[in-house]
């Protein structure tokens, strides 16, 4: 090495090193500069990157027209009677958890946000959850599909887990198909496929003992890998197995294309099931307006008052209806929130309990954590007209009894 | 002696860091301690004989995904040794099979192999331990992993340092000139090449083992996002990668700079990243040392004849 | 059940090998490895889907649109961005580190472009997706569509490289482009051509992508790797072997998928490929 190129290196590490400071002083010790009288209220979602999809039709409309109503409405209510404004502060973690991982530190200790929100999808979730946990913030997870939620409450005392766990699905599936084969209206065996990811396997693992147990035979089980974007194989297949019923544990991009392949092949089994999208307001428009009887994931309660109330605000607000399964969860979450902050204020200890203990009004009716998780929920859902009608369990109020089989496409 | 003692110096006050800190502080020096290993230890193959390496995130993803694995089998140090250990056979089983390829090839190759190793580990979970997503609790601080990472970097630092004073080093730069005439010199390309690509990969991969803990959730998807691999090319290019500081030059800016824009412009955070990019390409094609050194002798023309 | 696999296989890899062509003229002429292929794809998709949304114009007729539209991007991306890699590359081999640091930059920037112009939903359009029997296998229509659109392309591109004066000197170019300008070829306009015919081409995929798949603004790279690994079993540059390649990659899924275990698809696609790079880096049918 020359003189030079070591002048050049000294000279090259002062100008980075203060270039660098500059940028770390100003990124980093920024400190909270929000004004007293508000409530901060912190959240990082993927904005950029494959969990884009899901945090921009679940999450964030939601955040966006909760915090939008209430500072219209004057802002937060406090115990004391007062109202605050609600500041956000947001950030992308591009879709990566390493990323996220520092973005909620950033809004833990330099923002020093009253509260954070959670952002979306299961590993992200998980992967913030100790964090949330050292630093004591509750954890109102939405968009987490665990079946280690029991697990997690007790390794993390103030995280709450909204949206149950894959063997629930899986279960209240077979309950459907049982009570469909027991009516002769289906042969009882099922086709299934599954994406090989976390949230396809836990669904899967749950769906294999529950379809036994219920008497149904699993002609098909085939598991295809995240980012597959061709299902005329597969779907031929599974239309030359006889099943009378299709089931696809699959992501927004796969639910699509087993319907459109579906539909173009003209298989029409007595129960098309599909997994996340199947919720989405934009599925009858890429069924082609046939989606009537296609099942899925979650479900609203159509009747509902409340839920109508939501549906046209969020559509009015953001331009699109919500997703019929996450959508009205995550906004009850908030109205939760809401709630707890008028009840006992933004002390953490005082917050995480009386989400673990108290009784709220959301959009979901009432609402109350069992074992700070939420498991009041829609299991099995059906497209009846303009609405994902939730169907199963078939006991709780609200459901709507299954159309089955479903009309030819 | 400054030469040593100026780094020395510098890597005390950075292990003494994470006591003046906030937490945040302390995800960006981890975030940054990361990086400078990555890039420098890509730039210990890479740099020298310009063979692009798209594989970092193949070890990294295997070295974090060893921990999840083993975790709770066995002891921390020996997780590590056995993701190192792992990483290390990888290496050399790809090394052996690449060194035919050259240029572009080399660089698809690489690539592939990221998406390949993803997808059977995929496949072995799925069908053999039926199970995708896997925990990390260790009870591993923060500050431990930063002193960890921070302790690898040097490492990598410090082997860079020695190795360009050997004939190892000397042999990897005259084949990133001319393979023929280095084979003509009496260099043994296919055993520098392996040492090299060997010794940056097993570096890679347990720096992926060491920032696991961070994430507790592990699925492929996650571990092995190509993204990093792009990025530690970026950064090693940015500032140098044949140069002994180059990528940590390149690293530490352009990770503040990703962090800065994330934080103000959560929306548009792409296109300044793309613009960006586009501007390095265009205005420090060399890395930001190599265009310093030219604006210096371009200031001081006379001086040149003593380069020369 | 032979019959089935022959016939999705060679549609499935219709599709391919429409995304293939754009990237092996880039790559095998222009000498751009351009990272932002996909991008490109999805741009041309989200437009199209915009423009049949927005004033119902129908998507075939938007794709003879389009496909001009993306032989002038293409112009002129890389009059203002490659061209000057290209001469500050001169002969070295600087110009594929560069085009692939560019192109990456580039592919952030019009993912950011996307997603702020349309969103991080997933779109979709229904659009000729009724089936047709084919030897008793039920196709969808708009998949024999892009089928046949690349049958065409593909096949008017290979002949117009064989047989004409202009697919001499483009395959001049492609092959020594150092020596090219020794017998009159004006390398960087022929460089310049190819890489727009590239981008046209990327524009004709997006279209048929549009019609065909649900697709999302952070698609982009999937398509990209599609893409390159084809390029790379063809042969760089290699029309015909693309086109060969893309079939063979749509039939080996497809065979993956219904005999093996449709969980080692894409492992089996990278598999070959590695394969192929070992065995003949310079493609299957690249010149030996």
């Amino acid at each position: 090495m020359t003189y030079f190129t070591r002048r050049a290196s000294l000279c090259a590490m002062t100008a980075a090193l203060s270039v660098g400071l500059g940028l770390g002083m100003t990124t980093a010790l920024t400190g909270p500069a929000h004004a007293a009288d508000t409530v901060t209220i912190g959240y990082a979602v993927s904005k950029s990157g494959p969990s884009a999809t899901g945090a921009g039709i679940t999450t964030i409309p939601n955040y966006e027209l909760w915090v939008k109503e209430v500072n219209a409405a004057g802002g937060l209510k406090m115990p004391d009677g007062s109202q605050r404004m609600i500041e956000v502060i947001e950030y992308d973690d591009r879709s990566s958890n390493q990323d996220l991982v520092r973005a909620i530190e950033r809004l833990a200790t330099q923002d020093k946000v009253d509260f954070i929100l959670p952002p979306w999808g299961t590993g992200a979730n998980l992967a913030i959850a100790p964090l949330m946990d050292r630093f004591g913030y509750p954890q109102l997870a939405v968009t987490s599909v665990t079946d280690m939620a029991p697990d997690f409450v007790k390794r993390w005392k103030r995280s709450f887990w909204m949206l149950g766990g894959g063997h629930d699905y899986a279960k209240g599936l077979a309950e459907v198909l049982a009570a469909a084969k027991a009516a002769g209206t289906f042969n009882g065996k099922v086709a299934m496929i599954s994406v090989a990811d976390g949230f396809g396997i836990d669904l899967v693992k749950g769906a294999r003992p529950a379809f036994a147990e219920a008497g149904l035979e699993l002609v098909m089980d085939e598991t295809y890998p995240l980012g597959t974007s061709d299902f005329a194989a597969l779907m031929s297949e599974a239309k030359a197995s006889g099943a009378g019923a299709f089931v696809a544990f699959a992501y927004p991009p796969g639910s699509f294309g087993v319907t459109k392949t579906a539909q173009s092949m003209g298989y029409n089994p007595e129960v098309f099931y599909i997994g996340v999208g199947g919720a989405f307001p934009i599925y009858p428009g890429i069924a082609d307006g046939k989606a009537e009887g296609v099942m899925s994931i979650g479900g609203v309660d159509g009747n509902s008052p409340a839920i109508q109330a939501y549906f046209e605000k969020h559509t009015a607000e953001i331009g699109t209806p919500p997703d019929s399964w996450a959508s009205s969860i995550t906004y009850a979450s908030l109205e939760m929130l809401q709630q707890a902050i008028e009840r006992v204020g933004l002390d953490h200890a005082a917050l995480a309990e009386e989400f673990s203990t108290g009784t709220f009004e959301t959009v979901l009716g009432t609402t109350k954590l069992e074992d700070n998780q939420l498991r009041d929920l829609w299991w099995v859902g059906q497209w009846q007209g303009d609405h994902f009608t939730a169907v199963n369990p078939a006991d709780r109020a609200g459901a709507t009894a299954p159309v089955i089989p479903k009309p030819e496409w | 002696m400054i030469r040593i003692a100026l780094p020395l110096a510098g890597l005390v006050l950075l292990a003494l860091a994470p006591l003046a800190l906030s937490d945040y502080g302390l995800g960006l020096l981890i975030g940054m301690a990361g990086y400078v290993t990555l890039a420098s230890s890509w730039a210990l193959f890479s740099g020298h004989t310009r063979y692009i390496s798209l594989a970092t995130v193949a070890f990294y993803g295997t070295g974090a995904y060893t921990v999840a694995v083993l975790n709770e089998a066995l002891p921390y140090p020996l997780v590590l040794l056995a993701a190192g250990g792992i990483g290390a056979a990888l290496a050399l089983l790809v090394g052996l099979s690449t060194l035919r390829l050259a240029g572009v090839y080399f660089v698809i190759f690489t690539f592939g192999l990221a998406e390949l190793v993803r997808q059977l580990i995929t496949w072995y979970e799925v069908t053999i331990t039926g199970t995708l997503g896997r925990y990390i609790f260790l009870d591993i601080t923060p500050a431990q992993i930063y002193w960890q990472l921070l302790a690898l970097a040097a490492l990598t630092l410090a082997l860079t340092a020695w190795m360009h004073r050997r004939p190892l080093g000397l042999a990897l730069r005259v084949i990133g000139d001319d393979e023929v005439v280095a084979a003509h010199a009496g260099i043994n390309l296919a055993r520098v090449k392996l040492v090299a690509f060997t010794l940056s990969a097993t570096i890679i991969t347990l720096a992926g083992a060491i920032a696991s803990p961070r994430w507790v959730y592990v699925e492929p998807a996650i571990v092995f996002n190509p993204t990093v691999s792009f990025l530690t090319v970026i950064m090693a290019l940015l500032g140098g990668a044949n140069r002994l500081w180059g990528p940590l030059l390149g690293a530490v800016p352009l990770f503040l700079l990703f962090e800065y824009l994330s934080v103000h412009f959560p929306d548009t955070y792409p296109i300044f990243l793309g613009a960006l990019f586009i501007a390095v390409v265009f205005v420090l094609p060399e890395g930001v040392l190599a265009g310093l050194e030219k604006l210096r002798l371009r200031r001081r023309p006379t001086t040149r004849e003593a380069k020369a | 059940m032979f019959l089935t696999i022959l016939i999705l296989g060679l549609v499935l890899g219709g599709t391919y090998a429409l995304l293939a062509l754009g990237l092996t003229l880039q790559y095998g002429i222009a000498r751009i490895m351009n990272l932002a292929y996909g991008e490109v794809t999805l741009a041309a998709a989200f437009v199209l889907v915009a423009l049949f949304k927005a004033i119902g114009l129908p998507p075939l007729l938007g794709t003879l649109l389009i496909v001009p539209a993306g032989y002038g991007a293409g112009w002129l991306l890389y009059t203002v961005m490659m061209r000057p890699l290209v001469a500050r590359s001169g002969a070295s081999g600087r110009l594929e580190v560069d085009s692939i640091l560019a192109t990456f930059g580039l592919l952030f920037l019009i993912q950011g472009l996307l997603l702020v112009a349309f969103g991080a939903n997933f779109t979709s359009i229904s659009y000729l997706d009724r089936g047709v029997n084919i030897l008793g296998v039920s196709v969808a229509l708009n998949r024999l569509i892009a089928f046949g659109v690349c049958v065409v392309a593909g096949g008017a591109l290979t002949l117009a490289l064989a047989r004409t004066r202009w697919g001499m000197v483009m395959r001049a170019v492609a092959l020594s482009p150092g020596s090219a300008p020794l017998v009159g070829i004006d390398v960087m306009r022929v460089a310049r051509q190819g890489f727009a015919l590239g981008t046209a081409l990327a524009a004709c995929a997006g279209a048929s992508i549009a019609m065909v798949q649900t697709f999302s603004a952070t698609d982009g790279v999937v398509y990209t790797m599609k893409a390159l690994i084809i390029v790379i079993m063809g042969g760089v540059g290699n029309v015909p072997g693309a086109l060969i390649a893309g079939f063979a990659l749509g039939l080996v899924e497809t065979f993956v998928v219904t005999t093996i275990d449709p969980g080692l698809t894409l492992a089996a696609t990278f598999a070959i490929f590695l394969c192929v790079l070992l065995w003949r880096p310079q493609g299957l049918f690249g010149r030996g």
